[in-house]
């Protein structure tokens, strides 16, 4: 196990090295489906020359990073190269809690196995599959083309991930201390992760054996505390950009940016076109229909997954990933590498092939249809927007579809595979 | 599909260099020869002393007595109100200014100056309502918005340096306002909106469309031009316009604001049709306060109407250098406006001193030298409030026949260029090019550049570089744009090696516009002025300040941008906005179904026939068929 992965670091680390050496690196970090204006590096570079000029970085639109970041970033422009290869092995923690995830999932089955018919033995995985799933999720995140080219680019989205990707590891083993200022710190990066709140507390609830009932003083006390504990991370990190910046600036400069879309640079999101096009009168009332999207399923996934908070995560960071306002492919990078997790649920997935000849061809056409339109002038602007919706077309249904074959696999958990009609014959399952 | 749309730039370059002895640098006076034009526009003052006034006032005064000997001593004309009777509280002078440029263009420049030494802010309170020489609408402007000083110019055309020298007064393309406010105004923006509204109307032109997207304040850059010693530069407001189209419906609101309208006087040759037929028209309101005597007890108000015209007849009439006033204007002057004080015609005959190149008819006796943009110049003067300029046949025609080709023409002083780089609709670069001539003279220039919000400007990957070396600008304010708010503003003080070629760039990103600007151009405007204050002395203290020792700056524009910007494509936004809100709602009807919906067993219903039947058996109360 050691030895692959190390092998596999080696490798991750001598792609991206190569690639930041070579002359591709500077037509990657302008590529707009992998830098976005809130995480774009030459946007950090101007935030950072115009604070050496004596100007406030946010009283541009140029500058949407947080505060911190820019600290951060000030203290280490020069080594910022070794600070995006170092941020995408944070996400190999993501791999390390499967091994744990699984295991509690295998101790859960040997004192339940009595309750699963028998026939549902092949729906288990075995050790041997859940050995390598670690190393297939390292796999899966630090050769994916998409984290390579945010790493290459510099996108500051490699270290947001990064965040989630801790927060989800101190998840899972059970700190809740450090889950909170992780998660408080990853809403401060770019506010989504709000939604992590619900399946984080989830986890914690099912990790301490407390039931979700809203009449015991248990639960309460445990939301509360995990409540405070993210709220009190999030005040004390805001409060501390105040004091390094002196002002609320970024807080309309960050957040408003996030929300409002102001910048319609194209990107592989739903929000640009649709604004471009949008007329001025029904723009505010549009951007909320689109901006809840993210956070409008938290409620019900939670209570439909309430037992599942590992897949709910999944879920979460799929839709924020979807439904945000100025996405990238790294973001898209890291619901992916949760994909080697759920192999288990590939024999119930519909449309799996369909899905990723669609994502694989988008992906092509991406940089075809851009260059068809911006350098070439034989395309228009339809043209980019119509991969992009396709794209997300892909990314909704693989989405939906990994839900549906988690659901599927779950009924077949209870009431076995091989279900039969009342007549005996076989029967075929439907939503209902 | 990509849109072209109209990028305008704009670089003013204002040059102040204190020559101690021009006469004696013969290098100098060599490559000044060509770049340097009737009118010096002299020291911009920003401490408010008038000794350097009163010295020229004096000077003016002596050598007015010269002006019938031309035997090569200093002689000048001016306009000095000094000779003016007493009473008289306003007066008017008008002068046009001829000069055969090296192309084989002529060079016509009006202008018409009213003083009046009334004080338009500080009388608030009795209100100004008695008007003579000054137009009221003006008048009235200023008190209301307590405009301290306002410069308004509109352009047809570039100004071809390299080919033309420097203007008298410099100009960008389409509309230019830049207006001091008073020290006491407090909603300085509120004013400056309806300023512009109101001098749309007044100008008829679309200087209504100034907003706060173009409109910036330049920090030091554009420092007032008459009296006052403010410097707060959030009383300067500057906006250009780009692509504002001048025609007649702006010559004559131009026109009528004049004393004499278009009745007499140097007016009646602005015949809009020969106007407009040049290769380069612009006209000019220039307003300012001036100091009315040497202590400096009393404000004047000064008006000063220019108007700008290049011909082209050598290019569009036969090859033929000839020209004269009936040929260019399709009339001749028949007499003086009667109110002026002064009016009177020059023709530059710096290049032919001894008549070998061209022959003026009628000739004159009356010589004027004056130095222009640090340059020595010959004129030769007609008086048209004397009689004896109309001849017997009481109309004066100016004609000027060539007898040989004129010499080559030396390179401007200073000269800047500009362009965009790059190619796509994603990325470029801004590249500005400012050449200095001088062989061993280093220039400070203060460049300004206002880039509007849809050009996401990297300040950066700003660099300066001279002579392939960096050259750090000593001073650099910007204030980078905010999306459909505020334009990027960017000024700096670079120093210009002498004989070099300095090179600004900076990158920037266009980014995705918006339907609503379709139809707007872009203003990015740069401006470049030293600090190199050597003379406390009002500026434009005559049409022609005459000072040997001349330290004079020069304002430089470039040519306008056009940067082509990625356009979302309207010929179908409702197909965009159905085709996304389907997406979106494919993601909600599938998760919709997952989270509502439980698996269940797919019993399939009965047939139709077998329904219909236990449908009939359970109303007959039989047993159902199974």
């Amino acid at each position: 196990m050691a030895a692959p992965l190390t092998l596999l670091l080696i490798v991750a680390v001598t792609i991206r090295a190569v690639l930041f050496r070579s002359s591709l690196a500077e037509l990657i970090s302008e590529r707009v489906e992998v830098v976005s204006p809130l995480n774009a590096w030459k946007r950090v570079v101007e935030g950072l020359a115009l604070l050496d000029l004596g100007v406030s970085p946010y009283s541009g639109d140029v500058f949407h990073e947080t505060p911190l970041m820019i600290y951060l970033f000030h203290f280490t422009v020069d080594y910022a190269e070794i600070v995006f290869m170092v941020s995408p092995y944070f996400v190999d923690c993501l791999s390390c809690f499967l091994a744990p995830l699984d295991r509690f999932r295998k101790q859960k089955y040997a004192l339940e196995s009595d309750r699963y018919p028998a026939d549902c033995l092949e729906l288990l995985r075995s050790p041997k599959e859940m050995f390598y799933i670690p190393l297939k999720v390292a796999m899966f995140y630090l050769l994916n083309p998409f984290t390579i080219l945010s790493c290459v680019a510099k996108s500051t989205c490699g270290l947001n991930n990064a965040i989630i990707a801790l927060f989800i590891f101190c998840t899972l083993k059970g700190s809740a201390l450090l889950s909170g200022i992780l998660l408080a710190l990853a809403t401060y990066q770019s506010i989504y992760p709000l939604t992590l709140f619900a399946p984080a507390l989830l986890f914690f609830l099912q990790r301490l054996y407390i039931p979700v009932n809203l009449r015991r003083s248990s639960f309460w006390f445990f939301t509360l505390q995990y409540a405070f504990i993210y709220v009190g991370s999030l005040v004390v990190i805001t409060g501390l950009s105040f004091f390094l910046l002196g002002s609320w600036d970024f807080i309309p400069s960050v957040y408003g940016f996030i929300f409002s879309v102001p910048d319609l640079t194209p990107n592989i999101g739903l929000f640009w076109y649709f604004f471009a096009e949008m007329f001025e009168h029904f723009r505010l009332f549009f951007i909320c229909v689109f901006q809840i999207n993210v956070f409008f399923y938290t409620i019900p996934l939670s209570i439909k997954l309430k037992e599942h908070p590992v897949f709910l995560i999944f879920m979460q960071i799929a839709i924020i990933s979807i439904f945000k306002s100025y996405p990238t492919v790294g973001d898209v990078a890291l619901y992916m590498a949760f994909l080697p997790a759920w192999s288990h649920l590939y024999r119930f997935l519909r449309n799996i092939f369909l899905v990723s000849c669609v994502l694989l061809a988008c992906s092509a056409l991406f940089p075809v249809l851009w260059h068809l339109w911006i350098y070439a002038g034989s395309a228009n602007s339809n043209f980019y927007y119509a991969i992009t919706l396709l794209f997300n077309f892909g990314q909704i249904l693989l989405v939906s579809d990994y839900f549906y074959a988690y659901l599927r696999r779950e009924h077949h958990l209870i009431h076995g595979l091989y279900l039969k009609k009342k007549d005996g014959t076989e029967a075929t399952l439907v939503l209902k | 599909m990509a849109a072209h749309r109209c990028g305008l730039s704009l670089v003013c370059i204002l040059i102040f260099s204190s020559l101690a002895h021009p006469s004696s640098c013969d290098t100098l006076e060599k490559a000044n020869d060509n770049t340097a034009t009737k009118r010096s526009i002299s020291e911009v003052n920003t401490d408010g002393s008038v000794a350097g006034e009163d010295m020229n006032e004096r000077q003016w005064q002596s050598t007015d007595v010269e002006v019938n000997r031309s035997d090569g001593t200093k002689t000048s004309e001016t306009f000095t109100p000094a000779p003016a009777p007493a009473p008289a509280r306003d007066q008017f002078q008008e002068e046009l200014v001829i000069r055969p440029l090296h192309s084989g263009d002529i060079y016509a420049s009006f202008q018409f100056r009213t003083l009046w030494d009334t004080d338009f802010l500080q009388e608030r309170q009795k209100k100004v309502s008695h008007y003579r020489l000054f137009p009221k609408s003006l008048g009235q402007v200023l008190s209301k918005f307590s405009v301290r000083e306002l410069h308004i110019s509109f352009t047809q055309g570039f100004w071809r340096t390299m080919q033309w020298g420097q203007p008298f007064i410099p100009s960008p393309p389409g509309a230019e306002l830049w207006v001091w406010f008073h020290h006491t105004v407090s909603d300085v923006d509120g004013n400056w909106k309806e300023l512009t509204n109101v001098l749309s109307g007044i100008f008829c032109a679309s200087l209504n469309f100034i907003d706060m997207t173009n409109t910036v304040q330049p920090s030091a850059s554009f420092k007032p031009l008459g009296l006052g010693n403010a410097t707060d530069h959030r009383f300067l407001r500057y906006a250009t316009l780009p692509r504002e189209i001048v025609c007649t419906e702006n010559l004559t609101p131009w026109k009528k604001l004049l004393p004499c309208g278009s009745k007499a006087g140097l007016a009646v040759l602005m015949k809009s049709e020969k106007l407009f037929h040049s290769s380069f028209h612009s006209q000019a309101v220039h307003i300012r306060p001036i100091c009315q005597d040497e202590q400096c007890t009393s404000k004047a108000w000064e008006l000063r109407q220019t108007l700008n015209v290049v011909f082209d007849h050598y290019t569009s009439g036969q090859g033929k250098k000839e020209w004269s006033l009936f040929k260019m204007f399709s009339r001749t002057l028949t007499e003086a406006c009667p109110l002026a004080s002064s009016s009177k015609v020059y023709v530059d005959i710096t290049d032919n001193p001894e008549g070998e190149l061209f022959e003026l008819s009628p000739a004159t006796h009356l010589l004027s030298r004056a130095v222009v943009l640090g340059d020595r110049r010959t004129y030769s003067v007609y008086d048209l409030t004397r009689a004896e300029t109309f001849g017997q046949l009481r109309s004066f025609n100016l004609l000027l026949r060539w007898k040989g080709d004129s010499g080559d023409m030396l390179r401007p002083l200073l000269h800047a260029e500009r362009y965009v780089a790059g190619f796509g609709l994603q990325t470029g670069e801004i590249h500005t090019v400012i050449y200095n001539n001088h062989p061993y003279r280093a220039f400070p220039v203060l460049l300004m550049d206002s880039v509007p919000w849809y050009l996401q400007l990297y300040v950066h990957t700003l660099t300066v570089t001279s002579k392939s070396r960096d050259n750090k600008p000593s001073y650099i304010h910007y204030q980078p744009a905010k999306d459909r708010h505020r334009p990027h503003l960017l000024e700096m003080l670079i120093q210009l090696p002498p004989h070099s070629m300095t090179e600004v760039t900076v990158q920037f990103e266009r980014a995705l516009i918006l339907k609503d600007l379709t139809s707007s151009a872009l203003v990015p405007s740069m401006v470049a002025m030293s600090t190199n204050f050597t003379q406390d002395q009002p500026l434009f203290s005559s049409f022609v300040p005459v000072k040997e020792e001349s330290s004079y700056f020069v304002r430089v524009y470039t040519e306008p941008l056009l940067v082509n910007l990625p356009t979302p494509d309207f010929s179908m936004p409702y197909n965009v906005i159905c085709l996304t809100c389907t997406v979106v709602a494919v993601g909600y009807g599938s998760f919709y179904n997952l989270l509502t919906r439980t698996f269940q067993v797919d019993e399939p219903s009965p047939p139709l026939a077998k329904r219909l039947a236990n449908f009939i058996r359970r109303i007959r109360g039989v047993p159902l068929l199974a």
